[in-house]
């Protein structure tokens, strides 16, 4: 491996729909669990061929329309899909931040989930402790801390799982639409951090709507059209080919 | 080993898990932990009365008696049904961060475990009660303790599998569970039964096994080491069933979630 942090080898997932289907018969309760008799026309590549690699400090946003495979790909990554083929390598700690909230534990409150969330992050229990304050002081929850998380809307909980996913400076950087939840102060103050991060080397993924927002971040670009790569490269170039194909279907309606 | 090392890494991660069900347990009751020896305690009580006053079964250590299977019965079945719920009720997490599956349901039977490892100390003045004079037997408790982690163990994961593509094995899990209940003699002597031709009914219930040299064990009376090497067997057959299964399909989780 040279300089890069990030090689996604020749990725693919294959999903079948029946496994989800509504059959709560004994034999489609088999089929689930052994795999066999789902039937074949139900099964569809979500991604396939997916190939490139990212360095050092490399920022990647990833375009396309609803369902072409963005999250998906991130949570690839993350290790929370395993591939039907290829493979993912990293250098280091990989941080995902998907869809909003984070994996917290509705009935804990702030505090006891920035240790709990903290450990499965794989940070240590002296790391967070000594971190503590200042993930505290970046979420601005200061007066919320010991409540519950349940009762915290859903901006407070993206704010407070960005706060501790950001606390160190992890290789690699997985957000997932997280940035589009806070309020403007809040959006602000995270894409700063994430300058910051960028500067300490940390490579990052990112997914948004707003072709403008990975503009400002991203160096990097990748177009995902129906589970495949339609382009690949400079944020400049990409985000030209990404406009253009907006205009292009927009005009087909 | 490379498997070992994995999980050594994860130890923090793990602890947290289980003091998240102990703590989540007894969250907003008044009397918290407390409730661990105060439930087995109040628990025999209303059994001793019903079984020995009312229906005037069992002698002067009929208490003990009940306790001790109790206790052992009580962690099977809330560590099993916890293990069963374990990958669903922490869909959001899994969905979320990489973190091994296998933590979900192992946290949740480490907690009862020690839970119950507390609830234990109930039997110190039970015994106390009963006039059961502390003997060297007692020291052999911890072998059929031990044996109960490893068949809750193998039940568990295997439940935890199952449940992910077939959820109404938690509603069926809770009529095996009377059978185990009503097949392990906690509430009665099982001595007629043994000697019927319907022993084997309790003979080759594993958890029988267990709580009848755990009671040996605390009412001073030596191992019946055949039923405990049954135990094992059922134990490390489970446990490797268990393991196998829930490592074989775990990938496929999240496609069922």
């Amino acid at each position: 491996m040279g300089k890069e942090t990030l090689i996604v080898e020749n990725i693919g997932i294959r999903f079948n729909l029946g496994i989800n289907a509504k059959g709560y018969g004994f034999q489609d309760m088999m089929k689930k669990f052994f795999k066999a008799g789902l039937k074949k026309e139900n099964e569809f590549w979500a991604l396939r061929n997916i190939d490139f690699s990212l360095e050092r400090g490399d920022r990647l946003g990833i375009l396309g329309l609803n369902g072409a495979g963005k999250s998906t790909l991130l949570k690839i990554i993350a290790g929370v899909f395993k591939p039907t083929e290829g493979k993912v390598i990293h250098k280091g700690k990989i941080v995902p931040l998907l869809e909003l909230g984070a994996g917290f534990e509705k009935q804990y409150t702030g505090r006891e989930n920035i240790f709990l969330y903290g450990t499965m992050l794989g940070y240590s229990k002296k790391y967070l402790e000594e971190k503590y304050d200042e993930i505290v002081k970046f979420s601005g929850l200061k007066k919320f801390i010991d409540v519950p998380i349940q009762n915290y809307s859903s901006g407070m909980r993206s704010k407070l799982g960005f706060a501790i996913a950001t606390i160190a400076n992890p290789e690699i950087l997985i957000l997932d639409e997280v940035l589009s939840v806070g309020d403007g102060r809040f959006r602000r103050k995270s894409e700063k951090k994430i300058h910051k991060m960028m500067e300490g080397g940390t490579t990052v993924l990112f997914v948004s709507h707003s072709l403008e927002q990975v503009q400002r971040i991203c160096n990097k670009a990748m177009i995902l059209e129906q589970g495949q790569i339609a382009a690949f490269g400079g944020i400049e170039e990409v985000s030209q080919i990404y406009a253009q194909m907006l205009e292009e279907s927009s005009e087909k309606e | 080993m490379e498997h070992f090392k994995a999980f050594w890494k994860r130890r923090t991660l793990l602890w947290e898990l289980v003091k998240r069900g102990i703590k989540l347990k007894y969250r907003k009751s008044y009397l918290g932990l407390v409730w661990s020896l105060l439930e087995p305690l109040l628990g025999t009580a209303v059994l001793t009365v019903v079984f020995g006053t009312l229906l005037g079964r069992g002698g002067k250590d009929f208490p003990l008696y009940v306790l001790c299977g109790r206790l052992f019965y009580g962690f099977f079945s809330s560590s099993t049904k916890s293990a069963a719920k374990s990958i669903r009720v922490n869909a959001s997490m899994i969905k979320k961060v990489y973190v091994p599956k296998y933590l979900y349901p192992l946290s949740s039977i480490l907690f009862n475990y020690i839970i119950t490892g507390i609830s234990l100390f109930v039997l110190i003045p039970l015994c106390a009660y009963c006039g059961q004079a502390p003997s060297l037997h007692m020291l052999y408790a911890f072998i059929p303790f031990a044996l109960l982690f490893l068949l809750t163990y193998g039940c568990g994961m295997i439940l935890a599998t199952v449940t992910v593509f077939f959820r109404d094995m938690e509603y069926l899990w809770d009529v095996v569970l009377m059978v185990v209940m009503y097949t392990s003699a906690i509430m009665y002597m099982p001595g007629k039964i043994m000697e019927s031709g319907y022993a084997w009914i309790l003979k080759y219930n594993p958890l029988f096994g267990v709580i009848t040299n755990f009671r040996d064990a605390i009412m001073g009376k030596p191992m019946e080491w055949n039923y405990l090497l049954m135990a094992a067997a059922y134990g490390i057959a489970l446990s490797f069933i268990g393991t196998f299964l829930f490592y074989k399909k775990q990938d496929d989780f999240i496609l069922a979630l």
